[in-house]
C-alpha cells in the first residue's frame, strides 16, 4: 500500500467511509445500494477535483514518492536488451548514476538516468540518487560513446541534487557538472531529457542539455529544494510549502517560463499508481520527439539545442546606463 | 612569511561570504582582517587591494578590477544598459535590485566589454560580488553569453573573472537554466578554436563554479579565494564530520587537481599577459591555427 499523501486524505477517508457501508449491507442484508452510490459519485467528483488542482507542495509530495517508478523501471517498460554499463574510468562507479545501452522498439539508443533506491538497503548503495562527480563522468563517457556510434541518447532526470560531500568537492563535483554541460551542448546525436521525478539543481541539469527536455506532469525542476529556498530566503526551512509555491518548480511553471517541451500527462494520482501505463504514456512522446529529431543534421541538432537554451531569460533595458569608467 | 599565511588560513576559510560587503575599504586607513596590520587606503588601493602585511586579497570591484587588467582606454563596455525583471514576482526583489545599483554604480553583477591586455584584444566579463552576491540570473547569463558571442564574432580570446555565490534564488529556474545557457555559448566559442580563461575570485560557488567558471581552457584562481560547489556549512551537516581548515580554498582545489594555478593579484596581468601571447603568435605562425 502506497504511503497516505496529505492532500490525499479527504479521498482515502470517503473510500473508507464506501468500504464500510458495503461491507456493512453484505452483513446486516440492508439496501444501502443509493447511499452508496451517491458516495461513490462524490468521490469521484472528489478525485476529479483533487487531482485536477493539484496545488505546488501536493506535486512535490508525488514526485518524492518512495514508489515513484525510477529510471530503471522506464528502461524496463520503454526498452529492450539493455546492458548496463559501469564505471568512469577514472576513479569508480557511481549507482546513483545508472546507464547503458538498449533498443527503442527497433532503435538503438544510449539511456542514462539518475537512479534512486527503493528501500533503505537500495538507497544507502544509490546514494539516495546524489551522484558523485565520478557519476557525471560515467553518464558523459556513455554520451560520447553513443555520439561516436550515432545513437540517440535518453536520459531521466530524478535528483534531489549533486551530493553535498567533502569526497565529491576534492574530486572536482563543479567541474563534472560545468563539463557535463558543455559536452552537451555539442552532442552530434539527438537528446532528449524526461525530469521523471525531483530535477534539483545543476545536479540534474547535469543530465539535462538536451534538444527536448519533457517533465512527467507531477515532476518538479528547480534550483533548489523548497526546503533551501525556505532557509536561505525566511531563515526557516519549514516554510517549505510556501517556497514551493513562489518558486515555480512544477512542470505547468516550467512550461510557461518556456524552459520546457511538453508536459507528460500521469495517471490519476501519480505515477506510482500505475507504472506500467505511465510508461505507455512516456512512450507516446519520447515517440514523437525522436522521430522529429531523426531528420535533423548534426549541425541541426547542434544549433537547435543553441537556439533552445539562448532565448531561456527574461530582461530588460534602462535608458539612462551607468557606463563604468 | 608562509607559516603565517597557514594560521590565517582557518579564520578566512570559515568567513562567512557575507563578510564581502564590508571588506572595500573606504576609510583614510584600513585594517586588514586577516593580520590587522594598518595601510594608508590609498596606498592599499596602488597595491591592487592586497595588504602588505600577509598577502590577503580584498574584494576588488568590478571598476577596480578592469582597471588593473586592461589597457587604459581601451575598454568599451557591452548591454550595460540590461537591467533584471521580476519573473516570479519575488517580493522586495526589484528593491534590492535598485539598492545594489546604487550602491555600486552598476546594473547588475557582471560587466562586460571588450578592450586590451598588453595591446592584444580580448573580450572580458567580470562578476561583482557587491551586486546580489555576484549572484546569475537571467542578465548574469544573458551578458555572460552575449559577450562570448562577441569574442566569436570578433575572434578574440573570452577572459572572465568569477565572484558569484551561484544561482540568483529570486529567478528560480530561470537562473539554473544559464547555467545551460552560458554552456551552449562557451562550447561554440571552443569549437571555433578561441581561448577561454577563467580566474575564479572569491567566492566562487554553487551555479556558477558548476558551469563557466570550471570549463576554462585555463582555470586560475585568486589565492585564498573560496571556491566550491555545495556551501560549508550544507556538507558539515550531511557529512557530520569537521572539513579541514583550507576546504574550498583555492590551493585547496589546486592540491587535489582542480586548477592549473593559484595567481596572485600583482602578477594577474602578466601571466594574463603571457598566456595572450602564446595563443595570439601561435596563431600568426601557423596560418591562423593554434594547432600544428
Amino acid at each position: 500500500m502506497a504511503a497516505e499523501l496529505e492532500f490525499e486524505k479527504p479521498i482515502h477517508e470517503l473510500e473508507k467511509k464506501i468500504a464500510e457501508l458495503k461491507s456493512f449491507m453484505d452483513e446486516k442484508d440492508i439496501d444501502l445500494t443509493d447511499e452508496i452510490k451517491r458516495l461513490e459519485e462524490k468521490l469521484s467528483r472528489l478525485e476529479n477535483s483533487t487531482y485536477s488542482e493539484m496545488k505546488p507542495w501536493d506535486r512535490v509530495q508525488i514526485a518524492r514518492h518512495a514508489e515513484r517508478p525510477t529510471t530503471l523501471d522506464y528502461i524496463n517498460y520503454l526498452f529492450t536488451d539493455f546492458i548496463e554499463l559501469h564505471g568512469d574510468r577514472l576513479f569508480g562507479d557511481d549507482e546513483a548514476i545508472v546507464g547503458g545501452v538498449a533498443f527503442y522498439k527497433d532503435l538503438p539508443v544510449t539511456v542514462i538516468g539518475h537512479q534512486r533506491g527503493k528501500d533503505t538497503k537500495e538507497n544507502l548503495r544509490r546514494n539516495f540518487g546524489m551522484p558523485h562527480p565520478e557519476g557525471y563522468r560515467k553518464a558523459l563517457r556513455l554520451m560520447k560513446q553513443a555520439e561516436k556510434f550515432n545513437r540517440p541518447i535518453i536520459c531521466f532526470i530524478d535528483t534531489k541534487g549533486a551530493f553535498p560531500g567533502k569526497a565529491a568537492e576534492e574530486r572536482g563535483q563543479s567541474e563534472a557538472i560545468a563539463r557535463n554541460l558543455v559536452e552537451m551542448a555539442g552532442l552530434t546525436v539527438p537528446v532528449i531529457c524526461v525530469v521523471i521525478g525531483e530535477g534539483g539543481s545543476g545536479g540534474a541539469l547535469a543530465l539535462g542539455v538536451g534538444n527536448y527536455v519533457h517533465m512527467l506532469e507531477n515532476s518538479t525542476y528547480s534550483v533548489i529544494s523548497p526546503e533551501g529556498a525556505a532557509a536561505i530566503l525566511w531563515k526557516d526551512a519549514s516554510l517549505a510549502k510556501k517556497a514551493a509555491e513562489s518558486m515555480r518548480i512544477t512542470a505547468p511553471d516550467l512550461k510557461e517560463l518556456g524552459i520546457i517541451d511538453e508536459i507528460i500527462e500521469e495517471v490519476k494520482g501519480g505515477a506510482h499508481k500505475d507504472a506500467k501505463r505511465q510508461a505507455e504514456l512516456m512512450d507516446e512522446v519520447l515517440e514523437t520527439s525522436l522521430d522529429a529529431l531523426l531528420s535533423m543534421s548534426q549541425e541541426e541538432l547542434i544549433n537547435q539545442r543553441y537556439e533552445k537554451y539562448k532565448k531561456i531569460g527574461q530582461f530588460g533595458f534602462v535608458n539612462d546606463s551607468i557606463v563604468v569608467k | 612569511m608562509i607559516k603565517g599565511l597557514f594560521v590565517k588560513k582557518k579564520k578566512y576559510a570559515t568567513i562567512p561570504t557575507g563578510k564581502v560587503k564590508q571588506d572595500v575599504p573606504e576609510g583614510i586607513m584600513t585594517k586588514c582582517p586577516e593580520c590587522k596590520h594598518i595601510m594608508v587606503t590609498k596606498e592599499l588601493r596602488k597595491n591592487l587591494l592586497v595588504c602588505q602585511g600577509c598577502q590577503y586579497h580584498y574584494s576588488m570591484s568590478s571598476q577596480e578590477r578592469i582597471a588593473s587588467l586592461i589597457d587604459e582606454g581601451t575598454f568599451s563596455e557591452y548591454d550595460a544598459n540590461m537591467i533584471s525583471e521580476n519573473p516570479l514576482e519575488f517580493p522586495d526583489y526589484l528593491e534590492k535590485l535598485e539598492s545594489d545599483r546604487k550602491k555600486t554604480k552598476i546594473n547588475e553583477a557582471v560587466v562586460t566589454g571588450k578592450g586590451q591586455i598588453n595591446g592584444m584584444d580580448v573580450t572580458l566579463a567580470v562578476m561583482d560580488s557587491r551586486f546580489r552576491m555576484g549572484s546569475m540570473g537571467s542578465v548574469v547569463g544573458e551578458k555572460i553569453t552575449r559577450a562570448i558571442e562577441k569574442a566569436i564574432e570578433n575572434q578574440t580570446p573570452f577572459i572572465i573573472f568569477t565572484a558569484s555565490g551561484g544561482a540568483r534564488m529570486q529567478e528560480g529556474v530561470l537562473s539554473l537554466m544559464q547555467m545551460a545557457k552560458t554552456s551552449v555559448a562557451l562550447k561554440r566559442l571552443s569549437d571555433k578554436g578561441l581561448l577561454f580563461i577563467s580566474v575564479m575570485t572569491h567566492p566562487t560557488t554553487g551555479g556558477v563554479s558548476a558551469s563557466f567558471a570550471s570549463v576554462g581552457d585555463y582555470n586560475f584562481a585568486e589565492p585564498r579565494a573560496l571556491i566550491g560547489f555545495a556551501g560549508r556549512r550544507i556538507i558539515e551537516q550531511t557529512i557530520r564530520q569537521e572539513l579541514p581548515e583550507d576546504f574550498q580554498t583555492a590551493e585547496f582545489l589546486l592540491k587535489h587537481g582542480q586548477l592549473d594555478g593559484v595567481i596572485h593579484r600583482s602578477d594577474m596581468k602578466k601571466t594574463l599577459g603571457t598566456l595572450l601571447k602564446i595563443h595570439t603568435e601561435g596563431r600568426l605562425k601557423h596560418g591562423g591555427r593554434t594547432r600544428i
